[in-house]
């Protein structure tokens, strides 16, 4: 039996990690040069307590996120994930406390523990506003090292890792799926899941299963670690609709971080970032927090999230034998993700009629350090790139990239944001992969360091 | 241990050749290559007040490294502790971590250059933006070359240098931005752009990048008017920062007009016995300057050592006036003469200096190029430092 | 250059700047300067600019692919020869500060970085 599923990010492997518990052959395919490129690398990286989903209105939601959360606890300890448990605190003032009970009554319902609503000061003294709805379950991660971590340990027991690879169709026969096809030529599988985030309506669309998946975009700025006080808890303003609103936390990092608001665009690659947006950002941060002048930021940029008609995640069986949806993962996808791999392979061992394997490994190597430093503000050494590169050639990255070392060890994503170090990581991916060194791309093919030898346009 | 230089560029190598002149033990720690930014810095220019030759900077290196003959760690200063007779300083080497205890450090750290995102530019992170710096190091040391069209922001030297470069090996520089009235270089480097044909757009800013994978092309604005100008690369020269974070963490206090610790007249921060020199003080455009700031921090540390601490006196406060941006130091001892690095805020064509021991008349000035002074005051005031146009 | 031409140029002998206009129109006229050296300076950036050129060359076996090197002054239009000359130069190590390594039209061109052969470094 062979399960093929479309998309590295969160989701992805998250879905092939609990599969590779069963015997059968999983193999995960991305068109992208390294896991968790698309949807997770750009979110804000929390796992939310999961006050916010109306188990009416979105009942897999809000499910899948209690459940989630949950999971991460254990997941973080298990794969070494960097994470940190600090809490959340929606702010807001006396008119802003009937909204606030009723995020509790809503907590209640879903079964979040330890909510209440407390004076905001008391918790965290620089905090602008009077009272707020405190979640001391809510906690961070590092989104792409989260997924790498997933990848790591599905990939030690058995899953195979397609990168570079983009599945053009599926194969269909009498309403069964067959077989996938990629660049790379055509496989027959047993079942496919769909985990394409941003594209998964595309995917769907191979099957001809109607989907619809819209871009929201949402742009964030981060401060160098000095530049003004940070809080201890993730702050959050009272949310609308659309979104949660922009947040205010100190990320796994240490840096000082807010983001995302939250814009309707069409292109699903673009991830610019704008001036108002930015501006935006910065505005609504501002009345939670006091934030340092906009010259201490280190970094903006914009991630993309998919965002399902309905609002409500799609998951599970479909009127396609054998294919499964892990799609419309909008927040909170990150948090749910666990869960929904969970109940996706159970899902899918259960039609397979799948065993499960005698001895599965629950961990991964964990990281090795030593040598010289290499970048100066994140104190990463030249031992801990090298094992970086190593994990990427475990994991199968074709491409050597700098963003691949950068996610894997936080290398070039400090207050000069690679200016000294990025040149020397770009050596050591040339001496590994035997590549000229202007050859080494930033973040996969076209985005090379440069363009050729420093003589290649006067010869 | 007498000294511990951390930095082993062009003033921490003075300040420790400086040291072991006046008899002190020292060791320098350095974390990349001796020589600091100067072997990346392949043209003409350098130590031509301290020599009186015109030397590229690998020249410069070269000399400084042959003169000093003492111990040199090789690691990344990470901690820096203080106590009035200790100080301790952590560096992470490539065998581990070694800890270095010593009554007087000089901190001669270097600078980092602004980036992309800290000027504010938006748009798509792809490749092809570099700090100039950046780009100098992949070309003149690494051997590759960065771009084939580029625009460069910011007309600073290191802009202007890499722009020379980048056209001697066939690449076209499409324009260098400035975003002031004025431009920032020194004259000898605003040549370049008039023997390359470079246009120069003063009063222009870039505020966003778009490409694939690559800048395919830079927007550029004055006022209401905008342009986008088609590139592969943007080179960003938008001034240095003083890499002070040890000396802050370790309770330094940091200068807002320098960006760097505050100074006394041996160039001793705020924490006694620790003292700072060139481009962590203060952003030198001249290697001469960083120099003389090494050995004025080294004469400094024999006197901390000698005399169990420099002398109590009642510092005078020197008071930066009419454009004048900074003064380093920014404490000076009363009735002693001392050298002080003015930056001026404009340019300015009559310029007169007025300090408190008389005028010195200036002619041109820029803020792009630094002056040096000697200032004398008398006990019980400030010293006020201003020029007039 | 044209007979009646006129040539503008910040002196960038010392950091006074002045702006010295040079006027070829059969004899020379100089107006601006305020030192001898600024004068000759000015004339000779008038009527035929050298520059010192710098640039790298490939290095064979070296710490580093490339190795940075200076050349005597050369008449300004002669730059880009030059320069692509010395495209076409790979040198091996040891490489010593002020050795010669090449000469293009009688212009040497001098190293300015120490290089020992051996393993490179990062």
């Amino acid at each position: 039996m062979r399960v093929a599923v479309v998309g590295a990010g969160i989701t992805g492997v998250c879905v092939a990690r609990e599969l590779s518990r069963y015997r059968v052959e999983v193999h995960v395919f991305d068109a992208k040069p390294d896991v968790g490129w698309g949807v997770s690398k750009a979110n804000t990286g929390l796992i939310h307590a999961c006050y916010d989903d109306d188990p009416e209105r979105f009942p897999v939601r809000a499910k899948a996120c209690v459940e989630g959360n949950r999971m991460w606890r254990s997941l973080v300890e298990e794969l070494s994930i960097p994470h940190s448990w600090d809490g959340s605190m929606v702010v807001g003032d006396e008119e802003d406390l009937p909204r606030l009970r009723e995020l509790l009554r809503r907590g209640i319902r879903n079964g979040v523990p330890e909510l209440r609503i407390v004076e905001a000061r008391k918790l965290e003294p620089l905090i602008k506003g009077e009272y707020a709805l405190y979640a001391p379950t809510a906690g961070q991660i590092s989104p792409p090292q989260a997924v790498i971590a997933i990848a790591e340990s599905a990939a030690i027991n058995g899953v195979r890792f397609h990168l570079e690879t983009e599945v053009k169709g599926i194969r269909v026969k009498s309403g069964e799926v067959e077989a996938i096809i990629t660049n790379e030529g055509e496989v027959r599988v047993d079942a496919v899941v769909n985990a394409a985030g941003l594209k998964a309506d595309e995917v769907a669309g191979m099957v001809g299963l109607p989907m619809e998946i819209r871009p929201r975009k949402g742009e964030y700025l981060i401060f160098d670690e000095d530049a003004g006080p940070k809080p201890s808890h993730i702050i959050f303003p009272v949310p609308s609709e659309r979104s949660k609103g922009v947040v205010v936390t100190t990320e796994v990092s240490g840096h000082l971080m807010v983001g995302p608001n939250a814009n309707d665009v069409q292109d699903k690659e673009d991830v610019s970032t704008t001036v108002e947006g930015l501006r935006e950002v910065y505005g609504k941060a501002s009345k939670l927090w006091p934030l340092p002048p906009m010259n201490k930021v280190i970094r903006s940029f914009a991630g993309l999230r998919p965002e399902p008609r309905g609002g409500d995640f799609i998951l599970g069986r479909t009127e396609v034998g054998g294919f499964y949806n892990a799609a419309g993962m909008r927040s909170p996808g990150l948090t749910a993700a666990p869960a929904v791999g969970k109940e996706l392979a159970s899902m899918i061992a259960e039609d397979l009629e799948l065993d499960r394997k005698l001895r599965w490994k629950a961990g991964r190597p964990l990281p090795v350090d030593g040598g010289g430093v290499v970048c100066r503000c994140n104190l990463v050494t030249s031992g801990r790139v090298r094992w970086a590169i190593e994990r990427m050639r475990f994991l199968g990255v074709k491409t050597p990239s700098v963003d691949s070392v950068k996610f894997r060890t936080s290398a070039t994503a400090g207050t000069c944001q690679g200016s000294f170090c990025r040149v020397h990581i770009a050596r050591m991916l040339a001496e590994e992969y035997g590549v000229p060194l202007w050859q080494v791309t930033l973040k996969g093919k076209g985005s090379e360091l440069g363009v050729g030898d420093v003589k290649a346009l006067v010869i | 241990m007498d000294v511990v230089v951390i930095g082993g560029g062009p003033a921490g190598l003075s300040a420790a050749i400086r040291a072991q002149e006046l008899g002190l033990k020292v060791v320098v720690v350095e974390e990349g290559r001796l020589g600091g930014i100067l072997p990346q810095c392949i043209h003409t220019g350098f130590g031509l007040l301290t020599y009186g030759e015109d030397l590229t900077g690998p020249e410069l290196a070269h000399r400084l490294i042959n003169s000093y003959q003492g111990e040199v760690l090789r690691g990344h200063a990470a901690g820096l502790e203080y106590s009035y007779h200790r100080k301790r300083v952590r560096v992470i080497t490539e065998g581990g971590t070694v800890t270095l205890e010593a009554p007087t450090v000089i901190y001669a750290a270097g600078a980092r250059e602004r980036h992309a995102h800290e000027i504010g530019i938006v748009g798509d992170r792809v490749a092809g933006i570099y700090t100039a710096g950046e780009a100098q190091a992949l070309m003149d040391l690494y051997g590759v070359l960065p771009g084939r069209e580029v625009v460069i922001v910011g007309s600073g030297d290191v802009g202007l240098i890499m722009a020379r470069r980048l056209s001697l090996e066939g690449a076209k520089v499409k324009a260098v931005v400035e975003m002031l009235p004025y431009p920032g270089g020194l004259a000898r480097n605003l040549m370049i752009l008039r023997d390359f044909n470079i246009p120069l757009l003063l009063n222009h800013r870039v505020v966003e990048v778009r490409g694939r994978g690559r800048v395919e092309r830079v927007k550029v604005v004055s006022g209401s008017k905008e342009e986008w100008i088609k590139c592969d690369t943007l080179l960003v020269s938008a001034g240095l920062v003083p890499r002070v974070k040890l000396l802050r963490r370790a309770g330094a206090i940091i200068d807002e007009r320098t960006s760097g610790p505050l100074v006394n007249d041996r160039l001793e921060t705020s924490l006694p016995g620790i003292f700072a020199a060139g481009n962590s003080l203060v952003i030198n455009d001249l290697v001469d300057y960083a120099m003389e700031q090494g050995r004025i921090a080294a004469e400094g540390a024999e006197e901390f050592i000698r005399e169990g601490g420099i002398p109590s006196q009642d510092w005078v406060k020197v008071i930066p006036g009419d454009n004048v941006r900074s003064v380093v130091p920014q404490l000076i001892s009363p009735g002693r003469e001392v050298i002080a690095y003015v930056r001026p805020s404009k340019p300015l064509n009559d310029a007169t200096l007025t300090l408190p021991n008389g005028r010195v008349r200036l002619g041109v000035i820029k803020p792009s190029e630094m002056l040096r002074v000697r200032v004398k005051a008398e006990e019980g005031g400030v010293a006020h430092v201003e020029i007039q146009g | 250059m044209s007979p009646t031409s006129k040539f503008r140029v910040n002196c960038i002998v010392c950091p006074m700047s002045c702006y010295v206009e040079v006027e070829l129109d059969g004899e020379i006229r100089v107006t601006g300067y305020r030192c001898p050296r600024g004068k000759e300076w000015a004339v000779q950036e008038a009527l035929s600019p050298k520059r010192v050129v710098v640039t790298v060359l490939k290095v064979k076996g070296g710490d580093l692919p490339v190795v940075s090197v200076k050349t005597d002054p050369v008449p300004r239009d002669k730059v880009r020869e030059v320069i692509r000359e010395l495209s076409k130069v790979e040198l091996v190590p040891p490489l010593r500060v002020g050795q010669v390594v090449a000469e293009v039209d009688g212009v040497k061109v001098y190293v300015t970085r120490e290089v020992r052969g051996g393993q490179q470094t990062f």
